[in-house]
């Protein structure tokens, strides 16, 4: 029976020795120090025992700010694997020159390129977003969880699921070769062969499910949970923009999960959506996944100009300023970001009236952008500015990000778009507006309610060098890209023949070191941060003088988050009760009612690799197996009554009665 | 405990109601009626080939298909203007519009692309490197 290949091509799909990468030193290199890493550690944690603790207290959580904090973890980990193909492509470009071929064979570059940009839009960025968000937005709305605390968890493996099945494709065959949006008919079966594309589509795929379902989650929150009081006009703008990104979720993934089905259909069953030939058009594929992909550029930025909102009003004592047109500016950005999908790609062939059209709409979405921008500086005009590292990521954001808008709308003018078009130009300016706004926002973020997550605070002076290290860092590697671009050199090249480039490649890198090193800092930071607890020790919840009312609970908050339920008199609430006076409850408690911890979205989402792992390799018996694993698990769920249970009020009594001792202490 | 900043927590209540409606035997009735009158017209329209040109046909059956939408909404979902405190209609008018702009938008840009590129017979190609 071992003999007969027809079984063992039943039972391994297109896997075989041939899809390790042993030939590839690098690959190898990486792997054995992983594997080594990756066992020392789980030994490690299987020696001191943390594993039921990791299972009961985090892994089957349903707590939001657990959630929250996984997200937020997960973000980081991707973003050093991210931030090692980003290196790894800006030492190519700066050795790549003339006779030397530099130390990547194209058929690794072009894997590098795209699982960059995969890693760092799906893996990094939209983790981080919705990790703050998670963690955030109850708390500032007056609520004990989210509306929906089981599919939290479950929308969160979902997404350490895809994490997991790009990583995967390091070591086990290969990752696509096609730039981070596989059009086709490169990405095609005929342009494609490999498993690279099926496993970005079932990465994809797979988190796509996570984040569509969380958005889902945050909108019910946010709509049907607010503390009473809480009118829409009194939502802190951090939670507005929270809404509106999650609005943005739930109308546009879709598209892009509908538009990888019509891919998948092509590359597996043969149907003829995107290919060259049987009235297939590729140039369709580009529509439909720009139709995602333009409001996922807004769900990415809008919760970091929330962050920015709550940190210029919070480090400038004052209230912020024009909260009704910031509002609205965000609300119209929410809308006008389904009008202007085609600028990314003008020189398709469309005529004068379309791209003209695209070109206007897109230099109107400046408009709202900009009037945050001046509600920002008018908040800190006259404000009494306190320069702790959040405020500095904010001040940091409107130098970097206003450039990056300025080249936006160069690009966005059709005619300067046919010469920049795929050029170095194009990326220096979404790298300066995804670093200089989104990476910027979270960090400030991250900053910013470290105290309320863990209970202390970052250490400073940590926190200022890795600011400096990535702002400098951020202007020395862009800015020659941006020369490089107006000269015409385009994007996603190995190798180069003009010698005169060089220079430019060769600055640009090291600006990628100080990157580097401003990484390294904030790893740094949390270390220090975690030896200094004592010193950095927050006390009373409230360590910036917030204004919101996640500040009125301790740090970190109960379980429960509010014993009760705050009522809501303005915008600033948390700052109107301090205004008037307001003094905690100490007694009265009643019993509230919580949500249970689960294990069954992390089983799903195990199934899901497992079935993603099956679709790929052509293992059909496996992915037929978990998929009905999945539809079992997930109907035996429904069968699962106790899934909540009470806090006692005599623990919420000796709870608050311990907060009431400490801030007494203090 | 200042008593107009707290608020007790109210937990669930099964009594509590928000506007949704929960359809009555008459309502549901009604849809139903409706629903298989706007099924049997294509259906008659059709297999009794009312009309000469078969593209009106086409064209009355979609209008037909839009109606059939509204009445399961009105009558099957509940939706009205006052539903969730407004926030259904919200949502509809909002997913609508996004639809109308996806699906005009698409259909003007790829019309365009096919203006600008149409796609040349295969002996035209060989002179293009």
């Amino acid at each position: 029976m071992s003999s007969n290949p027809d079984f063992w091509s039943f039972v391994f799909g297109r896997l075989s020795w041939e899809s390790f990468p042993l030939h590839e030193p690098i690959l190898v290199i990486t792997f054995i120090a992983v594997a080594l890493g990756g066992a020392a550690m789980l030994g490690a944690m299987t020696y001191f025992r943390v594993w039921p603790y990791l299972w009961r207290e985090w892994l089957t959580s349903v707590d939001h700010k657990r959630i929250g904090i996984m997200y937020i973890v997960l973000a980081l980990i991707m973003l050093l694997r991210g931030f090692a193909d980003a290196l790894m492509m800006r030492a190519q470009q700066a050795i790549a020159f003339g006779g030397s071929e530099g130390y990547l064979p194209p058929h690794h570059y072009d894997q590098i390129f795209t699982a960059h940009g995969v890693i760092m839009i799906f893996f990094v960025a939209m983790p981080l977003v919705t990790g703050l968000m998670n963690f955030v937005v109850p708390l500032q709305i007056g609520a004990r969880d989210v509306a929906f605390p089981f599919l939290n968890n479950f929308s969160f493996w979902m997404t350490v699921s895809g994490a997991v099945i790009v990583m995967m494709s390091l070591f086990v065959g290969e990752f696509a070769q096609t730039g981070w949006l596989a059009y086709p008919p490169l990405s095609g079966l005929a342009g494609s062969p490999g498993v690279g594309v099926d496993y970005y589509i079932w990465a994809l795929q797979v988190a796509g499910i996570g984040t569509l379902l969380s958005g889902v989650n945050l909108i019910a929150t946010i709509v049907k949970m607010r503390a009473p009081g809480m009118t829409m006009m009194k939502l802190p703008v951090f939670t507005w923009t929270s809404l509106c990104t999650n609005v943005l979720i739930v109308a546009s993934f879709p598209v892009l999960t509908a538009v990888l089905v019509l891919l998948s259909l092509d590359r597996y069953v043969g149907t003829n959506f995107f290919t060259n030939d049987l009235g297939g058009n590729p140039m369709m594929y580009v529509n439909l996944i720009w139709i995602w992909g333009h409001p996922e550029v807004y769900i990415l930025i809008l919760p970091a100009f929330g962050v920015f909102s709550e940190v210029v009003s919070t480090f400038c004592s004052k209230r912020l300023f024009g909260y009704t047109s910031m509002v609205y500016a965000t609300v119209v950005i929410t809308i006008l970001s389904y009008l202007v999908w085609l600028h990314h790609f003008f020189t398709m062939g469309s005529g004068a009236s379309v791209n003209s059209f695209f070109g206007i709409t897109t230099m109107i979405i400046s408009i709202p952008t900009g009037a945050k921008i001046f509600n920002w500086l008018f908040t800190m005009f006259r404000g009494r500015i306190r320069y702790e590292v959040p405020m500095l990521w904010t001040v940091g954001f409107m130098v970097t990000f206003v450039i990056g808008g300025m080249t936006g709308v160069m690009l966005a003018v059709p005619p300067a778009d046919f010469q920049l078009h795929n050029s170095l130009f194009l990326i220096a300016h979404f790298h300066n507006v995804i670093i200089g706004g989104v990476v910027f926002g979270m960090f400030a973020g991250i900053s910013y309610w470290f105290p309320k997550a863990f209970g202390f605070k970052l250490d400073p002076f940590w926190g200022k060098m890795s600011f400096w290290f990535w702002l400098i860092g951020f202007w020395v590697a862009f800015m020659p890209i941006y020369v490089l671009g107006l000269m015409g050199v385009t994007r996603r090249v190995n190798h180069f023949d003009d010698p005169s480039l060089q220079i430019w490649f060769v600055i640009a890198a090291f600006g990628a070191v100080l990157i580097a090193c401003g990484i390294a800092c904030f790893l740094i930071q949390l270390v220090v941060s975690f030896l200094r607890r004592e010193q950095l020790r927050d006390l009373t919840g409230d360590p910036w003088g917030g204004r919101t009312l996640e500040w009125s609970t301790s740090s970190p908050p109960p379980v429960y988050n509010f014993a009760f339920t705050p009522v809501i008199h303005d915008h600033d609430a948390w700052w109107d009760m301090k205004q008037r006076g307001y003094t905690r409850p100490l007694h009265g408690f009643r019993p509230i009612h919580m949500p249970k911890n689960t294990g069954t979205g992390i089983i799903l989402a195990g199934l899901s690799i497992a079935f993603a792992f099956g679709m790929i390799w052509y293992m059909w018996w496996l992915a037929a197996l978990s998929f009905a694993a999945m539809i079992v698990i997930s109907i035996g769920h429904t069968f699962n009554y106790h899934r909540d249970f009470f806090i006692p009020a005599e623990v919420v009594d000796r709870t608050e009665k311990s907060r009431t001792a400490l801030m007494a202490g203090e | 405990m200042s008593p107009d900043t707290m608020a007790q927590h109210h937990g669930h209540d099964p009594a509590h109601h928000d506007g949704a409606g929960h359809g009555t035997l008459k309502g549901y009735l009604t849809g139903f009626i409706l629903a298989v009158i706007l099924t049997a017209i294509p259906f008659w329209l059709v297999m009794g080939e009312v009309f000469a040109n078969p593209q009106v046909t086409a064209f009355a059956v979609m209008a037909l298909a839009v109606v059939q939408v509204v009445v399961h909404m009105v009558y099957f979902l509940h939706m009205n203007s006052r539903s969730e405190g407004g926030w259904t209609m919200l949502a509809l008018i909002f997913t609508l519009v996004v639809v109308a702009i996806t699906l005009s938008g698409s259909l003007w840009v790829m019309y365009h692309l096919n203006a600008n590129m149409m796609p040349m017979p295969h002996h035209d190609m060989r002179g293009i490197p």
